[in-house]
């Protein structure tokens, strides 16, 4: 099969549009429910049958799904590595569903892609609901999550229990299966070194950080995933309000710090961050992580006003755009990473230049 | 990327300088980062399934009830001392003694707090007969396996719905 990302809805990426509030700090929010469908063993122990009947109910439920009308159906276990990835680097499957080092993924695994949400078919969880946001819109995220997961549980019988909640297949997910997240970009308190203290400070509020791509991804770009640690013994809307005010508190530490940084170091940043600018322009080669810094540079660049007629829509279609999988998926062909690097360089420096009316 | 210090081990902290107008890079392994007195939480992100699992391991040293397994996917307190996942939802009232205190010891609580849930559907139906298929699943999938132990006992609880 051959993976047509264009019948997707906004391409399954409709934070890319950077539309949402603070765009320019924080690229997307996240709502994600874990749910199991009763009388089924749980994805990873369950067999090639039962995988394939929760497929098959979940995709009964999903047809009067309002918010899923439009929800193309992907299936994941028939796809090839670089497809996976493709939807691993546009944040449509998780690394566990992925399976990105295997050659063929689970049985029955699958990613129903509709406008507004995801749905993630025997990920360790039967269902992974997942509604993205631009900026920083948590409440947005969570009020069509539960939408989405009332519709889908008035026709799948779910697994509960009277103590625990939702039963997840790892307890740390168990109760209300929720996981709010939103991904920020931070590199006014890297750079002013504030950023340990910081995140030090969520840990002790009860949140947690990751990379871009979640959990056990490294922190590249000064990007970094705030999410909700536990999940039972609060409500939704008490994890997703406490998330939000502790993300305001962060979004206003990074104003702050960038205010520094122009008063105290001004023209070294600016400096600094031309140079990014201008690498990315002209490279002829660029890594992965290479461009990923450099992006963040040019990005805090936009947002402190020191380079113009950058749009925030095409940084973060850089940022996705600019991955393995897409490159690849431009090429036509696999790529090694020397060719993948020219690639994205190629990539990079054709889209700076229609954006500087220079193409 | 080797540690800029020490030129033995991996450089795991990344740490942009900016000391009198001059930028400067640094790239550190955690023994010379926590030697220089570097914050290094960045560099080492706390996962939860890491807290947790440590919590597992925590617990009372494996003990004879390790052996105990869930009726429905055989799924024995052992196996999910050592992958962090329960086989499925009946492993929750198989194992409920030792979760309530780990759900304590994760999440602070052990009663959920959210949204309530009714089945609208007529779940003990839907579970009757989907339970039936996918014992009988397992059944032909143990035989194939010569999987004898489990394949009996799958055949009694097949029975015993029947």
């Amino acid at each position: 099969m051959t993976l047509d990302l264009s019948l997707l809805p906004d391409g399954g990426i409709p934070w890319i549009t950077a539309s949402g509030p603070h765009a320019d700090i924080v690229l997307s929010s996240r709502v994600r429910l874990a749910r199991n469908v009763a009388g089924f063993a749980f994805s990873p122990r369950a067999n090639d049958g039962e995988r394939l009947r929760v497929l098959q109910q979940v995709r009964e439920a999903a047809s009067h799904s309002a918010l899923l009308s439009n929800a193309v159906l992907l299936r994941v276990d028939e796809m090839t590595a670089n497809e996976r990835r493709l939807l691993h680097e546009r944040h449509l499957v998780s690394k566990e569903l992925a399976e990105l080092e295997a050659t063929t993924a689970r049985s029955g695994s699958a990613v129903l892609v509709g406008d507004e949400a995801a749905l993630m078919v025997n990920e360790e969880d039967h269902l992974r609901l997942q509604v993205f946001r631009s900026g920083f819109d948590i409440g947005g995220a969570w009020e069509r999550a539960s939408r989405l997961e009332r519709e889908l549980g008035e026709r799948l019988p779910l697994a509960y229990h009277r103590d625990f909640g939702f039963l997840t297949s790892c307890p740390t997910n168990v109760g209300t299966g929720l996981r709010a997240s939103v991904l920020v970009h931070l590199p006014g308190l890297v750079l002013t070194q504030e950023v340990g203290k910081v995140l030090t400070g969520l840990q002790q509020m009860g949140l947690t950080y990751r990379g871009l791509y979640g959990e056990g991804s490294e922190v590249v770009g000064n990007f970094f995933q705030i999410s909700n640690q536990t999940t039972l013994g609060r409500t939704e809307d008490e994890l997703c309000d406490h998330l939000a005010r502790v993300v305001a508190h962060v979004i206003s530490r990074e104003s702050e710090a960038r205010r520094v940084l122009s008063r105290d170091a001004g023209y070294i940043i600016e400096d600094k961050l031309w140079r990014a600018y201008g690498t990315l322009r002209y490279a002829r080669s660029l890594g992965a992580d290479e461009a990923m810094n450099l992006l963040s540079g040019v990005r805090l660049a936009v947002g402190m006003y020191l380079i113009g007629g950058i749009s925030v829509y095409t940084l973060n279609k850089l940022l996705v755009f600019s991955q393995l999988a897409h490159l690849s998926l431009t090429e036509g062909r696999p790529l090694t990473e020397i060719e993948a690097n020219l690639a994205r360089a190629r990539y990079v420096r054709g889209v700076l230049a229609v954006e500087a009316g220079e193409a | 990327m080797l540690c800029d210090q020490c030129k033995e081990r991996d450089a795991m902290v990344h740490l942009t300088q900016i000391v009198d107008a001059e930028v400067t890079q640094l790239h550190l392994c955690e023994k010379c980062a926590a030697a220089k007195g570097i914050e290094t939480t960045v560099a080492m992100p706390k996962h939860p399934l890491g807290d947790f699992l440590h919590a597992v391991q925590q617990q009372a040293p494996a003990a004879a009830g390790d052996q105990a397994r869930c009726a429905y996917c055989q799924t024995s307190l052992r196996d999910f001392r050592a992958s962090g996942r329960l086989g499925c939802a009946q492993c929750y009232t198989a194992f409920e003694g030792a979760l309530r205190e780990l759900l304590r010891r994760v999440h602070g609580a052990t009663k959920h707090r959210g949204r309530e849930y009714e089945a609208s559907v007529s779940a003990a139906v839907i579970e009757g007969g989907t339970e039936l298929d996918s014992l009988r699943d397992r059944l032909e999938q143990a035989v194939a396996a010569e999987e004898f132990e489990m394949a009996a006992k799958l055949r009694d609880q097949i029975r015993a719905l029947e």
